[in-house]
């Protein structure tokens, strides 16, 4: 789940600070797994693109929900 | 799911049974596949199928008796397929083209089999291709003597029988012929061979052995006594032919291979040390159903050339001719059943599967979940198979153990539970009365697809019927038993029985055919009851006239399929207001809109496929009498008006059969609405109009957005609480690009997210997507 460049260049509205790709948690079913993905550097926002959200992410719910 | 339950349902259909002409040939030739492949022009495909059980193509195709022919169905449309003819044209053309691969036996043996006809010949083949070595001796000159004079050269040439005994040297079957085996113990006495070999086979033909008698038990008629099952004879390891002819039946190519085959196979059986009667039945006939009258009928393909052959564009026109022999009722009228490629037998089995998997992917988990559960296919299986059986039993399954996938129901479950809150139901008696002799019970579809026909027609209701007319709008449960949750089905019942209960138990009346059968059965004392036919007996208020003109075809709800009582009544009902309707393939065979059975949340294609399938059968407007189907054309884009919509138009006058699909979001609005509309102006409580979350907010959404946020399941008022959140924490993202915020909330199991921007006259929504999974980061 790796994210495309331009969905980058986004800013944190509250911390006013560019988002920046980190390693964050995404968990579902119960499982946890560590991604990379933009998020503020400073409260830790994590952004999911729409693109991510209704391709890969979709996938793996998918698989972890017939698992 | 109870084996012994998943057993009998696979039994019930018929799909897998052989067709009539593959279980009348003793060969199991499958003419089914070889006309297919012929029909396409593809012979020599038709000849690897042919030559796979045949073991002499050359010969039997000229001379075979051809039982499938008298078994053929096309008989009953138009004359049987000419199936002798076509194996012949496919031989003809593509003989050889087939490679035989000989088996490797772990331990090959020895095997002497005596007599050269075309029984021992089979046999000799059989076990040659088993990997065994196989001599075979033959007192006349030649073998297939018999066959040599049987037959004019017209009918089986000289050179067919040659080309196949040169076959069976290429195996490596050596024949001996001049050669006349005895009893004893001579160079070619019966003792020799059974000393130098694991088995022999006496395929003596049809003629007493009392050249055997002291070697071997003959029968009254002085032939070898043989079993008729396992082609034992008195001594072990001596097996022997012949047995058509004790059976009284006349000699044939046919039963002479059928006869070697058998004792082929029990030598081979008797060679590996395995039983030689277990699992051996030859279990004839077949139960497969097939439709004949779908087929218009044909008379054969009569062959130009004299003495019956077809060429290969004759044989081509021949082999179309046959059906072919399918069922596949269910399949061929579901989009659903269509859609995963194969026929009820095998989805049972699949979903058995799916259901015993302890470790590892649950593939049919959606399968499982695209189901309608709309009855159809039982209506139309010869055996009554009813696929929605099996998958609400899987469904139930997969919910008691926690399989069940959550995003399959989540969102048509939240919508039943808003359906069922305060905020949206009711149940009350008529105004100005203590008491309700029936309530009427409009179904939360009506209620949110088209609140206005609610209130107009509990008016209606109340003006006619005397005793007090309560109303309760509420949910008949039927997402929660779609989904196969069944505490959640039952408490949902036991809500409805209160309710019932505190209005003085009064008859219930319902406008909805799946409300109807989902509380059918609530409690003993319960009685509910169709609208339509009640008020085709109260009949419509005065002058009132369908508002569209043209003629209309009929869509039933598919949960009204056999309550023949409100079909007629509809029909009734319309006609009442002057409106010409014609059926769509009749009530019992309607299909479903794609709501059932919540196939439109757990896979939205199939819901939309078994729509559009159901949208293309008539141009004309549909007329229907579910405010779910209503919706579901309107969404696909067909025009189809409700009865309530002929009966009561809209006041500003707009196409009946225009009125666009609500949405999810629209739904919830309206039902909100009508509580509120029906409390102040009914009953005259004081209450103030339901907060609209598009309206306080000022969202404006332009509706590509929101159609695709309905396609996405996303409501309006989720989007409102996105907002909401943001802008009171300021938690957001900015894109500097763009200028517009992007946002998210956690709502119940969804993260939804929006992308909006401020303007002046309020937040423009540009997209809403969400997702399950949760992200955060790790510290
Ligand atoms: S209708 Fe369907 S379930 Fe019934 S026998 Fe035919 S293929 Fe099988
Ligand atoms: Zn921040």
């Amino acid at each position: 789940m790796t994210p495309d460049a331009a969905t980058v260049d986004l800013v944190c509205a509250a911390c006013d600070r560019p988002l920046e790709i980190g390693r964050v948690v995404a968990s579902y079913m119960g499982q946890t797994f560590p991604v990379d993905l933009p998020r503020c550097p400073v409260c830790g926002f994590v952004y999911v693109s729409e693109e991510l959200a209704s391709g890969k992410m979709l996938k793996v719910e998918q698989a972890l929900e017939d698992k | 799911m109870d084996p012994a339950q998943v057993k009998a349902w696979e039994a019930r259909c018929t799909e897998e049974q052989p067709p009539a002409c593959r279980a009348a040939c003793p060969l199991r030739v499958d003419v089914r596949a070889m006309a297919e492949k012929m029909k396409a022009g593809d012979f020599v495909g038709a000849y690897a199928v042919y030559a796979t059980v045949v073991p002499f193509p050359a010969i039997l195709s000229h001379v075979c008796d051809h039982p499938c022919e008298a078994a053929c169905r096309r008989a009953e449309a138009g004359g049987a397929l000419r199936i002798r003819a076509l194996e012949q044209a496919c031989v003809e053309e593509a003989y050889g083209t087939a490679r035989r691969v000989i088996q490797k036996a772990r331990k090959p043996k020895r095997i002497a089999v005596v007599g050269a006809g075309l029984a021992g010949l089979t046999s000799a083949f059989d076990l040659a291709m088993k990997g065994h070595a196989v001599t075979v001796i033959e007192a006349d000159a030649h073998a297939l003597e018999t066959l040599r004079h049987a037959y004019d050269e017209t009918i089986l040439p000289a050179s067919a029988i040659e080309v196949e005994i040169g076959g069976l040297a290429k195996l490596g079957v050596t024949v001996n012929c001049r050669a006349r085996v005895t009893a004893g113990d001579g160079p070619l006495g019966l003792d020799t061979l059974v000393a130098g070999n694991d088995a022999v086979l006496l395929a003596l033909g049809a003629r007493p052995a009392s050249a055997f008698a002291e070697a071997l038990r003959l029968n009254d008629s002085g032939r070898i006594a043989v079993d008729p099952e396992t082609r034992t004879t008195s001594r072990p390891g001596v097996f022997a032919t012949g047995l058509h002819e004790r059976l009284g039946t006349a000699w044939s190519p046919l039963r002479s291979i059928t006869d070697g085959r058998r004792a082929a196979a029990s030598i081979d059986r008797f060679l590996q040390g395995a039983s030689l009667t277990a699992g051996r039945d030859e279990e004839t006939g077949t139960c497969l159903y097939v439709n004949v009258t779908a087929h218009a009928p044909q008379p054969p393909v009569a062959a130009a050339q004299p003495g019956g052959a077809y060429t290969h564009a004759e044989a081509m026109a021949e082999a179309a001719r046959c059906f072919p022999c399918r069922c596949l009722e269910c399949v061929n009228a579901c989009a659903y059943l269509a859609r995963y490629g194969a026929y009820p037998k095998r989805y049972v089995r699949e979903i058995y599967n799916n259901d015993s998997i302890v470790m590892g992917n649950r593939k049919a988990n959606r399968m499982i979940d695209s189901c309608t559960l709309c009855g159809l296919c039982a209506e139309l299986c010869p055996n009554d198979l009813a696929m929605g059986e099996v998958c609400l039993e899987a469904r139930r399954s997969m919910v008691r153990r926690g399989k069940m996938p959550p995003s399959h129901h989540d969102f048509a479950l939240r919508d039943m539970a808003f359906a069922r809150s305060d905020e949206v139901t009711l149940a009350r008696h008529q105004p100005g009365h203590d008491a309700s002799a029936v309530a009427f019970f409009p179904g939360c579809a009506l209620a949110g697809s088209s609140p206005d026909h609610v209130a107009r027609l509990y008016a209606h209701l109340c003006g006619r019927l005397s005793g007090g007319v309560g109303l309760v709008l509420d949910c008949c449960g039927a997402p929660s038993h779609w989904s196969g949750r069944e505490t959640l089905h039952a408490e949902v019942r036991t809500g409805l029985v209160a309710t019932w209960e505190r209005l003085g138990r009064p008859t219930l009346i319902t406008a909805c055919a799946s409300c109807l059968r989902h509380m059918d059965d609530l409690h003993p004392d319960i009685e509910v009851r169709s609208l339509w036919p009640l008020l085709a007996e109260v009949g419509w208020p005065e002058g009132a006239r369908a508002a569209i003109a043209g003629p209309l075809a009929i869509h039933d709800p598919c949960a009204a399929r056999h309550d023949a009582a409100s079909q007629d009544a509809v029909r009734k009902l319309a006609a009442g207001l002057g409106a010409t309707v014609h059926e769509l393939g009749g009530a019992a065979r309607t299909t479903c809109c794609g709501f059932g059975g919540l196939v439109t949340f757990a896979n939205p294609e199939v819901a939309d496929a078994i729509v559009d399938r159901r949208i293309g059968e008539s141009d004309d407007d549909y007329l229907v009498w579910c405010a779910m189907c209503r919706d579901s054309f309107a969404r696909r884009g067909k025009r189809a008006a409700h009865l309530l919509d002929l009966a009561f138009p809209a006041a500003d006058g707009g196409d009946p059969a225009e009125r666009p699909d609500p949405g999810f979001s629209g739904r919830r609005d309206n039902r909100r609405r009508l509580k509120v509309r029906l409390a102040r102006d009914l009953w005259g409580d004081d209450v103030s109009e339901p907060a609209d979350p598009s309206r306080e907010r000022r969202l404006i959404i332009d509706p590509a957005v929101r159609a695709d946020m309905e396609r996405k399941l996303i409501l309006v008022e989720d989007v409102d609480r996105v907002v909401l959140h943001a802008e009171t924490t300021g938690q957001k993202l900015k894109d500097p690009r763009t200028g517009r915020s992007i946002a998210s909330a956690r709502l119940g199991s969804l993260t939804c997210w929006v992308e909006y921007e401020v303007g002046p006259v309020g937040v423009v929504v540009h997209r809403a997507y969400g997702h399950r999974m949760t992200v955060e980061s790790s510290s």
